[in-house]
């Protein structure tokens, strides 16, 4: 029941931005309706780490949720709710019609991906996914200006483009369940059934969803709509589609590769090794060159979601630990990044790096913001992402994957110092270079929003809470042991 | 009786691929839009012709689902939107020449029959299954060749478009048993791409005054200083 409560609350929010009413109420409907679907997934996490079989069902094979759908469900909930509260002071310039249209467009967006990791039927999952392009393209196009809507008609085309190959796998994963015997077309009924399908459907279906998911997620070399999109939407936007969005449709390809591992003889390792290693090579390369700082967490989106495929393609159980530790620490580090973007955005009013410097002495909250979020995201200590990244090196040596660890640091140094070198000029550079002077006062609810999505960053890196850890083992097994 | 069904069917998925090539080729934007229509009165056509076959409901209720919102519903929202897009007499923009286009959509239906082949002999497939899988994915490709190939925003999503058709098209074959409530999903699915494409195309042409969208290249590494 918890479920429905769950995916009613922001249909609900979203009905009621629609009414005609002053600025700040849909502001404020968005902010409570994130903060319920926070709580509310909480606690199912809660009755899913306790329950005895740790699956939540509403619906059999339509709606539950098992832990690693409460760990992408808590992760979109807790993004969800600081990219409100970060809304609420960014946007405050808004007509009303355009705040009515964004908290709407925004409910709603936060409304399908919710509804990926609760859906347990396939097909409808693959429905919620391309819900997820609709209502967030006219979020990307927001400020209508050239540049946006480029950006938003791209990322329309090439994922949706991508969504409609997927369509094809999904629908021929179908029917390999049916000629393996009729079990229901579910994520737990594929599962059982999957050593009885037929591997030549199952590489089909492989193939399809990578390619037309993977233009999703952001892998190279279907990217090239991502740092686009994820640069030219408003920032707490940047912060859902970079965050979380990336992570729910990743979510879907990880919970496929059991099934297809399943099958005899199988290159799915090695092909999702392949891809992952080459977006996160493919990315180092390409953050030398931007001059973007927006771009710059953008293109560090693919280089996060290649380093998470090449952890699955790693397989065993440590590896799969690494993966959902992975998946936590980005969604939660590159979230903070853009909301330290925006903050930098709203006290110097340019995206250009080259005219940025001397942040620390001007507006020290962004400067040391943006420092932490870019050492964060690089991969420094004592930060969440180092933690994950250690962990995903030390499951590849376990496994005597040396090649694929070795290129792994390799890519994520580059990375490192690419990143750190931009940061590094925006933050300590000299002060002349910064063309205006009228820096902005930054809004009390854009503060506290870093700050709030600064702290999991910090702490999680030091110490891991016990239900979270066993909510991690627990998604594990999902992964595949 | 058997036999014509699936002979009929064998004509379907024909004239399918024939709209597909259609929508490649043709100059004008409600030609397009036109071919657009066909193509998917023949994907409803055969999901008709298969549910007759089978003594499938299901499958009636699929094509006319898509008898509903393709070829009726999905015009209105196109001519209610961006009415002066598909009645303009003009020449849509391409980026590759038609005979060459045509060429690789010959090449690109080749293709569809080598790929879908392993496929079909690795469950034995019978006719049915031998029209609608090969047809079903060049149509998936020539929508995506539409795409690459054509640089403006109602012929991108007439190519969108066509790739769902394509995908249905072996979709009926291969899962006819797909739950009908997730078929009225995919079918409000479609709806809604069509509405938001609209409107963002509109926003385009508004503020920007062109709709080539594809032409669209300022975003890149190296262009701005």
């Amino acid at each position: 029941m918890i479920l429905i409560i769950l995916l009613l609350f922001p249909l609900m929010a979203a009905g009621l931005c629609t009414l005609p009413a002053t600025s700040r109420f849909g502001a404020a409907i968005t902010l409570i309706d994130t903060l319920v679907v926070l709580s509310l997934t909480l606690r199912s996490g809660f009755q899913v780490i306790a329950s005895h079989n740790h699956r939540l069902t509403t619906l059999p094979n339509w709606l539950a949720l098992d832990a690693l759908g409460a760990l992408i469900l808590l992760l979109v909930a807790g993004v969800g709710t600081t990219a409100a509260l970060f809304s609420l002071g960014y946007m405050r310039f808004e007509t009303i019609n355009g705040l009515r249209r964004y908290h709407l467009n925004f409910n709603l967006f936060l409304l399908s991906m919710l509804a990926v990791p609760l859906l347990q039927e396939p097909g409808f999952v693959w429905i919620a996914v391309e819900f997820t392009t609709l209502f967030s393209v006219l979020l990307v196009g927001h400020e209508n200006t050239r540049q946006a809507l480029e950006a938003a008609w791209k990322y329309l085309v090439l994922t949706l483009l991508g969504a409609t190959i997927a369509l094809l796998g999904f629908l021929i994963l179908f029917w390999a369940a049916q000629e393996a015997g009729s079990s229901p077309y579910s994520w737990s009924g594929l599962l059982a059934s999957a050593p009885k399908m037929s591997p030549v459907l199952l590489d089909a279906v492989f193939v399809l969803i990578l390619v037309g998911f993977g233009a999703k997620v952001g892998l190279v070399p279907l990217h090239t709509w991502l740092p686009d999109a994820h640069s030219q939407a408003p920032t707490p936007i940047c912060a859902l589609l970079s965050g979380i969005e990336t992570t729910t449709v990743l979510y879907v390809i990880l919970r496929l590769l059991p099934i297809l591992r399943a099958a005899p003889g199988s290159h799915v390792n090695t092909w999702i090794l392949t891809f992952g290693l080459l977006s996160v090579g493919a990315a180092a390369f390409l953050l030398q060159r931007v001059r973007d700082y927006k771009r710059l967490f953008a293109f560090s989106t693919v280089e996060h979601m290649g380093i998470i495929l090449t952890a699955a393609g790693l397989s065993g159980a440590s590896a799969h630990f690494a993966v959902t530790l992975q998946l936590m620490s980005h969604a939660l580090t590159k979230s903070f990044c853009f909301y330290a973007a925006g903050a930098v955005l709203l006290a110097s009013g340019t995206r250009d790096i080259a005219s940025i410097g001397g942040l620390i002495r001007r507006v020290p909250t962004a400067g040391v913001a943006i420092l932490l979020g870019g050492l964060a995201i690089a991969g420094a200590p004592p930060f969440a992402p180092f933690l994950s990244e250690l962990s995903i090196v030390r499951a590849g040596l376990l496994g005597g994957n040396y090649l694929v660890v070795s290129l792994l640091v390799f890519f994520i140094t580059i990375a490192f110092f690419a990143i750190m070198n931009h940061i590094g000029r925006m933050v300590f550079g000299s002060m002349s270079a910064m063309a205006s002077e009228n820096h902005m006062r930054l809004p009390t609810s854009c503060t506290v929003a870093i700050i709030a999505a600064a702290v999991p960053v910090i702490v999680l890196g030091i110490y891991l809470p016990g239900p979270l850890q066993e909510l991690l083992r627990l998604a594990t097994t999902v992964l595949g042991g | 009786m058997v036999l014509l069904l699936s002979n009929l069917n064998a004509l379907t998925g024909g004239l399918f691929l024939i709209a597909a090539f259609g929508i490649v080729v043709t100059r004008q934007v409600r030609a397009c839009l036109n071919f657009f229509v066909f193509s998917s009165i023949s994907l409803a056509a055969s999901a008709l012709l298969l549910g007759a076959e089978q003594f499938s409901w299901h499958l009636v209720a699929v094509g006319v689902i898509n008898l509903i919102t393709k070829p009726w519903l999905l015009p209105w929202i196109l001519r209610r939107t961006v009415r002066e897009e598909i009645y303009n007499q003009r020449e849509i923009t391409q980026a590759v020449n038609i005979p060459t286009s045509l060429l690789i959509a010959l090449g690109l239906v080749i293709a569809a029959y080598f790929f879908s082949l392993p496929w079909l002999d690795a469950v034995a497939a019978g006719v049915t299954l031998r029209t609608n899988v090969p047809a079903g994915l060049a149509g998936l490709l020539l929508g995506a060749y539409t795409i690459t190939a054509r640089r403006e925003a109602v012929p991108q999503l007439l190519g969108l478009l066509t790739m769902e058709n394509g995908a249905f098209f072996a979709g009926i074959a291969i899962a006819a048993e797909l739950p009908l409530i997730a078929e009225l999903a995919l079918a409000f699915d479609v709806l809604i791409l069509t509405f938001i494409v609209a409107v963002l195309t509109r926003t385009i042409h508004e503020h920007i005054g062109t709709t080539a969208a594809g032409a669209l290249s300022e975003l890149r590494e190296e262009t701005r200083q």
